[in-house]
């Protein structure tokens, strides 16, 4: 019994990972159009009032632009293949340079804001779907609309008022202090790791002091929404037949909410987990902005300023390509979680 | 006679609502005795499984409990949660009526089992619980070799009698089984009550069997307690009361079943009454083809009437009847708002 429920679980990975081909295609496809869907060429765009018609000419050329849109596309897609997204047009860097220097920012915030979400939000919503319709499940629900609802530069301000500001607490801004970001030599292009590489504990703990004003006013953001989740998923689990059936066969309260009702609470929570990616790194932007936090974000908003289409297409595509990837793995962890799933 | 198992007085379960309490179970009596089936029948909505569930102190948020369910010299209404909780499993069993939805979909039908027996008996070897849990299931025909299958891999009959082995595992002393057939086809259906009657047999178990199916419970019970908005109107022998039913209900109820002779379908004209505001008196005599001036004004009392306990006027006691009280009653206010 068990061998076949492995094998439909191999068999349902196996078709799951050769879907994500023709996924990521579309994307790619659909990321394409729409910068083409703007006017004017990129070049023309970014660099058009600075330079001689024959200039841009001869740029427009060597970029490709004069060519076929077929062509382009091709050379998009069989370029990404070979991870060559292009070079930006206002100072010719190769948009996988961008991520290498900046992308360790990104997945330091994101990742760490995902941590301080998942730490809030999934206990809260247990708590506030036991208690349902109290003082306390009242109190909570406002707590997951203002943190969803509140702006997240707003946010941002208020903790650099307060706690940088006021307090004195913590750093208001960047990854670490000059002095310090200068001292640590960069390994991987991941703060906290280059300093633990360089056995730089005083670097290492400046690094978390400045990580936790922009990954707290982050995580908060999806803390709201999780626990609202949360919430409401246990209060249909709780609600159930499976759950009234094991509380006539006496299985305890503990038991009954965190093995039958929670559990089965998660299987959607993972799904919309994966839809809240896209969330997390919307708003990884807007934190990057506040905290002066130089990760992709930042280097998207400095691209999307000057107009340099081949800077903002690479990234989005990056971006999308990442989406892509955690609805992937979402749908992964759920065929461990839910059996039904691999049929 | 055998002292009962579970003896039920005056048990009384209320929900509130914006129009006041609904009074779904109002003033039940009964007793159980070891091995005894009683077969619970009446209407939909007129408080059957309310009542199997207000036995065990399974009701949902909201619901009121009053009254005594004495349980081995323990009155269940007022035992605490945690007590309750002991007893549901090795003592007090229920079997429900939608078996695709009873079990939880992520779990092995072994992970369940080895909750039910680990939380009644911790000190159980994983040895013990296999051997106990397989056995069952092959008593209920579910073959060893399914034991580590997931709830969604088996049919609606397999997994209701998976739901009744995990009931059984632990050998309760009573059992309420609420409509255990009504989701199934007519083949599993007997299957089903063939393995409760075995239950019983071997085991001594007592079982509450709710059910609006009369074949049912001419088959597979013993006594049969017929109920009507909130409250046991006759109860007796099966023999006896499908034979010489005493209440009007009770005979209308039989009238209204299906056979293979049956030309035309009879049915108890009007709908069961509303719980928030009960009709005075009998609660029967808006529907009642025998209704007399009486039956309105007064709360009829409980009357034996040979093996039967009826609660209806038709059986007296003749000195409570007040003057002109057996008269029939006319009706017209009723039919004028039934037409308007």
């Amino acid at each position: 019994m068990s061998t076949r429920t492995a094998g439909s679980l191999r068999t349902y990975l196996i078709t799951r990972v050769v879907l994500f081909v023709p996924q990521v295609l579309v994307i790619l496809t659909i990321v394409f159009v729409l910068m083409r869907v703007a006017p004017g060429d990129p070049v023309t765009v970014a660099l058009g009032g600075q330079r001689s018609p024959e200039q841009l000419a001869q740029l427009r050329a060597a970029a490709g632009y004069d060519r076929s849109i077929f062509v382009q596309y091709w050379e998009y897609i069989s370029g990404i293949v070979r991870f060559d997204l292009g070079t930006t047009i206002v100072d010719s860097r190769p948009v996988t340079q961008i991520f290498k220097v900046n992308g360790g920012a990104t997945l330091t915030l994101t990742s760490s804001a995902l941590v301080i979400a998942l730490l809030i939000g999934v206990p809260l919503g247990l708590i506030a779907g036991r208690v349902r319709d109290t003082g306390l499940d009242a109190g909570l629900r406002v707590f997951g609309i203002l943190t969803y609802a509140a702006p997240v530069f707003f946010l941002g301000l208020i903790f650099q008022l307060v706690f940088a500001r006021n307090l004195g607490w913590l750093p208001s801004s960047s990854q670490a202090s000059p002095l310090v970001l200068a001292r640590v030599p960069s390994e991987t292009n991941i703060f906290l790791v280059d300093a633990l590489l360089a056995g730089d504990s005083a670097a290492f703990w400046n690094g978390v002091q400045h990580l936790i004003l922009p990954a707290l006013t982050l995580g908060l953001l999806l803390s709201g929404v999780f626990m609202r989740i949360v919430r409401i998923n246990l209060i249909q689990t709780l609600r159930s037949d499976y759950v009234e059936a094991a509380r006539a066969r006496g299985v305890s309260e503990g038991n009954v909410v965190i093995r039958h009702a929670f559990r089965n609470a998660l299987v959607p929570f993972v799904t919309i987990l994966g839809l809240q990616v896209a969330l997390l790194l919307g708003g990884a932007i807007l934190t990057e902005q506040t905290f002066n936090w130089n990760g992709i974000g930042s280097q998207l908003v400095r691209y999307l300023d000057s107009r340099d289409y081949v800077a903002v297409q690479g990234i989005i595509t990056l971006v999308a390509l990442a989406v892509v990837t955690a609805s992937l793995l979402i749908d992964i962890i759920n065929a461990i979680i839910d059996p039904r799933v691999r049929y | 006679m055998t002292e009962p198992v579970i003896s039920v007085r005056d048990l009384r379960v209320w929900y509130g609502s914006e129009r006041g309490p609904v009074r779904a179970v109002d003033g039940v009596t009964f007793d159980l005795r070891p091995g005894e089936t009683l077969g619970l029948v009446g209407e939909s909505g007129c408080g059957k499984s309310t009542l199997g569930r207000g036995v065990l102190g399974l009701l949902p948020r909201g619901a009121k409990l009053a009254g005594e369910v004495n349980y081995e010299g323990r009155n269940l209404v007022t035992a605490s949660p945690k007590a309750i909780q002991r007893l549901r499993g090795p003592d007090l069993g229920l079997i429900f009526q939608e078996p695709l939805t009873r079990l939880n979909p992520l779990l092995r039908i072994s992970d369940q089992f080895e909750e039910t027996l680990r939380t009644h008996e911790p000190g159980l070897s994983k040895q013990d619980i296999r051997h106990r849990s397989i056995e069952v299931l092959r008593a209920m025909g579910i073959p060893p070799t399914r034991y580590r299958a997931y709830p969604h891999e088996f049919s609606g009959g397999m997994r209701q009698r998976i739901m009744i082995a995990l009931a059984l595992v632990l050998r309760p002393s009573f059992v309420v089984a609420d409509e255990p057939t009504t989701a199934l086809d007519v083949l599993v259906e007997a299957q089903i009550i063939g393995i409760l009657g075995d239950l019983r047999r071997n085991f001594d178990t007592s079982l509450l069997f709710i059910t609006h199916n009369l074949g049912i419970v001419a088959e597979a019970c013993d006594r049969v307690a017929v109920m009507y908005a909130g409250r046991i109107v006759e109860q007796g022998p099966v023999t006896e009361v499908f034979a010489r039913p005493q209440h009007p209900y009770t005979r209308e109820l039989l009238r209204s079943t299906i056979s293979l002779s049956t030309t035309g379908l009879h049915y108890i004209p009007g709908a069961p009454p509303d719980l928030i505001e009960p009709p005075s008196g009998c609660r029967f005599h808006p529907r009642c083809p025998s209704a007399m001036r009486v039956c309105p004004e007064q709360f009829p009392e409980q009357v034996e009437v040979g093996p039967q306990r009826v609660e209806c006027w038709l059986h007296g006691p003749d000195e409570l009847v007040p003057e002109g009280g057996r008269e029939p009653l006319v009706r017209e206010e009723i039919t004028v708002a039934d037409e308007a």
